[in-house]
């Protein structure tokens, strides 16, 4: 299951603190960590905290002390973690947070969704999403590096899909002890609180004087990100075979009708792509793996070849003018000199499926976008009842 | 007061972080009150209640000795006035333009 | 044994620097001075948002001359909860001799303690770690103009407690979080005031010497938000303490021990003279809040004797 190939990727990693609390559908991580503890098969500190909101606190200060640090959550616990968040990645903290996406309150619902990351998109850290348990752990491992390294130094989340990954059983590689350990390497910390000798204060207060040149500066970590998430992906492919870049293509090369999604769903709709390719329809997919910082060039230079796309949000819009992921895409096209047309559907809702022939119509909509020209609507839902 | 140089985005250290600790002595509190504390070397037993109970570390002592006070940081509170065990006292708060 | 004579203290290097912005007379400064001074190990401080962190720790400036950090209101145990685990790993590993030893402090103020932080503190408390809270108590939230908290008195006038034609100050009792904390039973517990800054100082080194979560609830006088005299501040302390509204005592293995028991317990009314949060308090109309009042902290300090093994 995806939680347990992100728990087994902390075994290997074996961070000096974890600092979680449990919360559906992430907390199959924490218990198998858990049992990692009690079994001694790591030497990591396990803060079992009273709330998420100290288990983030906890990871602020075990991080700024000078070690690797992670924790695990999702939903109404991401919510509930939020102020300090962007001290995580104020303070240039290189913290790994694993998220189980899944809906948020009201109504309640434990089933998948991205609402609760999507809500802290723009809280200054880098977002990885993985469509499945390889992936999830491949993230885990891979999350520490581009964390870590010094022209970055930011946290990094990875996301998995609520249920349809966490708890999805499927068969994972798992890489050697060994080759993980080396991987990752040392952990080098940048200031630590724990060197008594040589002091230094973290989280000053800033007056006007001083706030937006320290958010600017900020930035740095982000915006050196996308080249590292590149070299440490080629890097783990190296070495595993399995490769990862900031999206990913899936039949791209002469597609005319393209879905953009994150997550789970790509995998359903790598399926329907198969499927219509066999009925002689240019469908393609592309898979955004960094959220942020959002790959704008390479979205912009995959989708421009195409004649029309869809951009499938696991988020509601929130009276925006599409969902995040589609706001996104839509900006990043708007460079080209003709960019094709885009749609947005909103999907899978606190855990509403989204059966392939919902996929295959999205493909015949973009097809008739580009035959008749005519976009119609801008926004629209899959498998709502209306 | 020295007024410093404001430092762009590019020269701040990392996540916002102060490297060099405790710089604020460096800056004029005693500025805050006109009026100013004088210490009298003749009556003072060297007790320290007005080292201990200053919120400032404004009294100034060497070899477990009062002196002096530190009117560059010495807010005027008065609270060392107060807690001195000393007839007269010791300490005294006195108006800028007597000084 | 460690030398409590203020010459011996005097020699200890100072760990709070001056020019800090804190009051003129703030009793939250001269308390952690004293804290400061208490014990000569190697510190790591988390400080809640508060008047102690904006006035200390304010860009470019530091006050501190040990490792500190400053993360939200809410959390200052829960960080030092973070930065002791991560000795704790680091000791495990030996990336940190384990001769080396570390003493870790969390600083909040009543807002940050007995109100928004008090969930990570029970919390912090509960799982053990080697740690010292202290509260910085002045009674509200005077970073902020001084409104109302859990902390403040019955009666006290605060900006969201006001003094009008129906209302007189705070309606309701003040929350007795030493009591709390010493239910969470931890090896140490204690109350304590500046203007006994020996108890205050040995209650401090106490708490840094035992292995464990430690609680220590300090008074602390605030010129600002108390509307009072800045160099009476510890006089009015001690009047918090003589009338037995603030009680010096200590809770350590679940024993409870009177440190201070005033010679002469004097009337609450004389704890609320000369402030101006209280002025209304004092009006012939209110004597009969004032004499409920009264009987609650005559309530709450025979209850303390009798846990103590006093006599009442």
């Amino acid at each position: 299951m995806g939680d347990d190939a992100i728990a087994e990727a902390m075994r290997q990693i074996n961070p000096h603190v974890v600092a979680a609390y449990p919360i559906t559908p992430s907390t199959q991580v924490v218990e198998a960590f858990a049992r990692f503890v009690a079994d001694g098969l790591v030497d990591t500190e396990f803060v079992a905290t009273e709330s998420e909101h100290s288990a983030m606190s906890a990871c602020v200060g075990a991080a700024a002390g000078g070690g690797r640090v992670m924790t695990v959550t999702g939903s109404q616990g991401l919510a509930y973690m939020f102020e300090v968040l962007g001290v995580a990645s104020g303070l240039r903290l290189p913290l790994v947070m694993a998220i189980a996406n899944r809906a948020l309150n009201s109504p309640l619902n434990i089933h998948g969704d991205h609402s609760d990351t999507m809500a802290m998109r723009d809280m200054g850290w880098i977002h990885l999403y993985s469509e499945n348990c390889q992936e999830a752990y491949d993230n885990t491992i891979q999350a520490f590096r581009i964390a870590e390294n010094p022209n970055v130094r930011t946290p990094v989340l990875v996301a998995i899909d609520g249920f349809q990954t966490s708890h999805m059983v499927e068969t994972l590689i798992v890489e050697p002890d060994k080759l993980v350990k080396k991987f990752i390497g040392e952990h080098i910390p940048s200031y630590p609180m724990l060197d008594i000798d040589n002091p230094v204060l973290y989280g000053a207060a800033d007056r006007p004087d001083y706030y937006m040149e320290h958010k600017r500066s900020q930035l740095v970590g982000i915006i050196n990100a996308p080249e590292v998430i590149t070299q440490i992906g080629k890097e783990y492919g190296d070495l595993t075979g399995r490769y990862y870049g900031l999206v990913e293509e899936y039949r791209m090369e002469d597609t005319e009708y393209a879905i953009v999604v994150m997550s789970a769903t790509a995998g359903s709709v790598k399926g329907a792509i198969d499927q219509l390719r066999e009925e002689g329809i240019a469908a393609g997919l592309l898979k955004i793996r960094a959220f942020r910082p959002f790959p704008a060039d390479e979205v912009a230079k995959s989708l421009s070849r195409t004649k029309s796309v869809a951009v499938l949000d696991r988020c509601g819009t929130g009276g925006a003018q599409g969902g995040p992921l589609f706001l996104e895409v839509r900006t990043a096209l708007y460079e080209e000199k003709s960019p094709p047309q885009v749609i947005n559907y909103i999907y899978g809702l606190g855990g509403k499926d989204l059966p392939l022939k919902h996929i295959k119509d999205v493909y015949l909509r973009l097809r008739e976008i580009a035959r008749t020209g005519e976009r119609g609507k801008l926004v629209d839902f899959l498998n709502l009842r209306e | 007061m020295k007024k410093e140089k404001l430092k762009k985005w590019q020269e701040l250290p990392i996540g916002g972080l102060i490297l060099d600790m405790g710089n604020s002595s460096e800056t004029q509190t005693g500025d805050w009150n006109p009026n100013r504390l004088v210490w009298n070397e003749d009556t003072c037993t060297h007790c320290l209640l007005c080292w201990i109970n200053c919120p400032d570390a404004s009294i100034k002592v060497e070899d477990s000795k009062v002196i002096g006070i530190d009117n560059y940081h010495c807010k005027v509170c008065g609270i060392c006035v107060e807690v001195c065990p000393t007839k007269p006292k010791s300490l005294e708060i006195i108006s800028e333009e007597v000084a | 044994m460690v030398s409590f004579k203020l010459k011996d203290i005097a020699t200890r290097e100072e760990r709070l620097a001056q020019g800090h912005k804190m009051c003129p007379g703030c009793g939250i400064a001269l308390t952690v001075r004293q804290i400061m001074a208490s014990f000569e190990e190697p510190v790591v401080i988390a400080n809640a948002t508060g008047c102690l962190e904006i006035c200390t720790g304010t860009f470019p400036q530091s006050s501190w001359k040990v490792p500190w950090i400053h993360s939200a209101f809410p959390n200052a145990a829960s960080t030092i909860a973070g930065l002791e685990s991560m000795y704790r790993a680091k000791v495990r590993r030996g990336e940190i001799p384990k001769e080396r030893k570390i003493k870790f402090l969390a600083f909040g103020g009543d807002g940050g303690t007995y109100d928004i932080g008090f969930q990570a503190l029970s919390g912090a408390a509960e799982r053990g770690h080697n740690i010292v809270y202290v509260c910085l108590d002045n009674e509200g939230y005077m970073n902020t103009g001084g409104q109302r908290s859990s902390a403040t008195p019955t009666g006290a006038r605060t900006t969201t407690s006001e003094v009008g034609k129906v209302l007189q100050g705070k309606q309701q009792l003040r929350k007795d979080l030493t009591r709390i904390m010493a239910a969470h039973h931890i090896p140490y517990t204690a109350q304590a005031a500046p203007s006994k800054w020996l108890d205050l100082m040995k209650k401090a080194y106490r708490a840094f010497e035992i292995e464990g979560p430690a609680f220590i609830n300090v008074l602390c006088n605030c010129p600002t938000g108390w509307h009072a005299d800045p160099a009476r501040g510890l006089e009015f302390v001690q009047r918090a303490v003589d009338s037995c509204f603030w009680p010096l005592y200590e809770v350590e293995s679940g024993v409870v021990r009177i440190t201070y028991k005033p010679r002469k317990k004097i009337p609450v009314v004389e704890w609320f003279k000369d402030q101006g949060r209280f002025k209304h308090l004092l009006r012939p109309e209110n004597e009969e809040l004032l004499e409920s009042i009264q009987v609650e902290v005559d309530r709450i300090w025979n209850q303390l004797l009798k846990d103590a093994g006093e006599e009442i």
